[in-house]
């Protein structure tokens, strides 16, 4: 057991590595080998990530310099040149999320791939590289590392956009988000090599350590901000979200959200971290939150009028991400306040909450497109008859997106409304707006999907494969978890994420005084 | 100190165990009211048909409001709004390029690189 966890940090992102490419091989002998070894995979790097975690909270950041002789040792030449990966807090609660949900997309996928059996055994070994992509974002204490990680999760991701190819949408959903990818990631690329021209460095830590916000500072910030920020989805950058979330398979959307999280981990990273106290706080915290309103404004009412169930969604999972933004705005602001600490336990916990029910409102979706073929609210009704289970998931996922009493949604919203509030009232004004408005739009998606007569092209319909109703019920029994005992959540896994974001100097010191 | 599931918001808390008891509480009272009802109510019988004005009623399906209907005066009244907004959302790529551009044009100002 000590040596899973001391080499924890490596095996978690080579476990899914190696199965990602044992998938299509194994494939050929058997479909349901496979598809245990994908499970296995994953499982077991969650296991992992839970050790690793427990082991955080206790010992704090941990550690792992490939190739060194001791991996906590992390300048064998006075400088950190070699790849680190680095887990505090923040980190490993990123983690956990990513593999959970990735988990969860598993267990759905294996009654999906019964089903697409074109494609599945490439299937797997994408979802498990775009895993790996996200969890090496998460756990990287270099930049370029970052970047690489970073490329891995988009490129695994638009391939499997793609996935029903013969679909005319789902290939140009795929062409949009490869080339905002590209674009996002060659301005991070750019930054990265400011930074490294400017000071000879790539390990956030270091330079964390070395930054005097020079004026390549500035421009590598903004570079990196903005860039993260399109590939997080949020607005006005957000218009390819809609596109990927409606067109890629239901598991694929529930594991993107984890990687669009993953750039979202990104922009807390820098603001709270590489560059800590080096900015105008009131600034850049007042940037984010103007990009946050925008998020739920737009989010909200473009979901009103579209009429297809996945893309409208997609929208409500922009206005989603300007929750979290606005949480880590305020916080950036209000850095000392005790509200502003208040704001980032929302924000961070809201970061799971949203996984969570965003990703079980597309897998209802996923669930009722598969039985009945139909996307549109124009050719759905009445299918709460013959989908019982989904009908009552899908009304979990409606009341916890929609920030209802007593679900995790209300939770963590009520702790951004209450810190918003003190910070400006119309911040808290707009966002109790916004949730009123999504739970408007997901009341008329649950309506015109699910109640009101039996349609006639319908009738056949049938309820969900077993395999994604255990996957569904999974995920609405850790939301029902959340519910119930939010208070427990927060202290074990949303605090230790905070006081990581708070104390800069922790993640510093962990590189720089650990020779 | 509080229940295990208790968060502090900093001007008050929430603790879903007293939500869960209110509700509780709500359907109970609702259930007794409910019984307060008239026993009169048959099932399956010609009480339970809608009257039209004497019209008669369309086939059920006929009578599903669609998704794409609801809220249509949400987004008549917002016309205006929704006509700007869909420009907005071209489903160009370059259009989403430059709403990138933009940002990062207000981010240079903003952060005092221009």
């Amino acid at each position: 057991m000590d040596f899973l966890l001391e080499h924890s940090p490596p095996l978690i992102v080579a476990i899914p590595l190696f199965a990602s490419f044992l998938t299509p091989v194994i494939s050929r002998i058997s479909s349901r080998a496979r598809d245990g070894i994908a499970l296995a995979s994953i499982s077991f790097s969650t296991f992992l990530s839970f050790l690793l975690a427990q082991d955080v909270y206790k010992n704090g950041i941990k550690v792992y310099t490939f190739g060194a002789s001791v991996p906590s040792l992390t300048r064998p030449a006075e400088i950190p040149v070699r790849i680190i990966f680095e887990v505090d807090g923040l980190s490993v609660f990123m983690v956990i999320i990513s593999l959970v949900i990735a988990l969860l997309a598993v267990i759905y996928s294996t009654a999906f791939t019964r089903k697409e059996r074109e494609g599945a055994d490439r299937y797997y070994t994408l979802l498990l590289l775009m895993v790996v992509g996200m969890v090496g974002m998460e756990m990287t204490g270099d930049m370029f590392n970052f970047f690489v990680f970073l490329e891995i999760t988009s490129i695994a991701s638009t391939a499997l956009i793609a996935f029903w190819i013969v679909r005319a949408e789902s290939l140009e959903a795929s062409f949009k988000y490869i080339i905002i990818s590209s674009v996002g990631a060659l301005f991070v690329l750019l930054a990265i090599a400011f930074l490294y021209g400017e000071y000879d460095l790539l390990n956030i830590g270091a330079l964390a350590d070395a930054m005097r916000y020079t004026f390549i500072d500035k421009v590598a910030l903004v570079l990196l901000l903005s860039a993260l920020a399109m590939k997080s989805g949020i607005a006005p950058m957000h218009m390819w979200l809609p596109d990927a979330y409606g067109e890629a398979p239901p598991s694929v959307t529930f594991a993107l959200i984890a990687a669009t999280q993953a750039s979202f981990y990104g922009i807390i990273r820098v603001c709270y971290t590489l560059y800590s106290s080096m900015f105008n706080h009131v600034v850049i915290g007042s940037l984010l939150i103007a990009l946050a309103l925008v998020s739920i404004i737009v989010g909200v009412t473009m979901s009103i009028v579209q009429s297809s169930l996945t893309r409208s969604i997609a929208y409500i999972g922009v206005a989603e991400i300007g929750y979290m933004l606005l949480a880590i705005g305020t916080g950036l602001i209000v850095k000392t306040e005790n509200y502003g600490i208040v704001a980032l336990k929302g924000g961070i916990f809201h970061i799971f909450n949203d996984a969570l029910d965003l990703g079980l409102l597309f897998l209802c979706a996923g669930a009722v497109i598969l039985s009945t073929g139909e996307r549109s609210f124009d050719r759905l009704g009445g299918l709460a008859r013959n989908m019982k289970y989904t009908s009552i998931l899908f009304l979990i996922g409606l009341l916890a997106v929609s920030g209802m009493p007593p679900m995790n949604g209300f939770a963590s919203k009520l702790l951004i409304y209450e810190s918003t509030y003190r910070l400006n009232p119309i911040l808290a004004i707009v966002a109790i707006l916004g949730s009123i408005l999504i739970l408007a739009v997901l009341a008329k998606i649950f309506y015109s999907v699910f109640l009101g007569p039996e349609l006639p092209h319908l009738k056949d319909a049938k309820e969900a494969p077993t395999a994604m109703l255990v996957a569904m019920f999974l995920v609405a029994g850790i939301i029902i978890f959340f519910s119930l005992f939010p208070g427990y959540v927060i202290d074990k896994l949303v605090v230790p994420a905070v006081d990581a974001m708070k104390d800069p100097t922790a993640y510093i010191n962990a590189i720089m005084g650990g020779g | 100190m509080g229940f295990p599931e208790t968060i502090h918001t900093g001007s008050g808390f929430w603790a879903p165990i007293f939500w869960i008891i209110a509700f509780i509480v709500a359907i109970l009272i609702s259930y007794v009211i409910r019984g307060f009802g008239r026993k009169d109510y048959k099932r399956g019988t010609e009480q339970v048909k809608p009257f039209l004005a004497g019209n008669i009623e369309e086939r059920k399906e006929a009578l599903h409001i669609r998704g794409d209907h609801a809220y249509w005066g949400f987004k008549e009244a917002l016309r205006g709004f929704y006509e700007k907004s869909k420009k907005f959302h071209s489903g160009d790529t370059r259009d989403y390029i430059l709403w990138f551009i933009i940002i990062l044009v207000i981010s240079f100002v903003l952060a005092e690189v221009v």
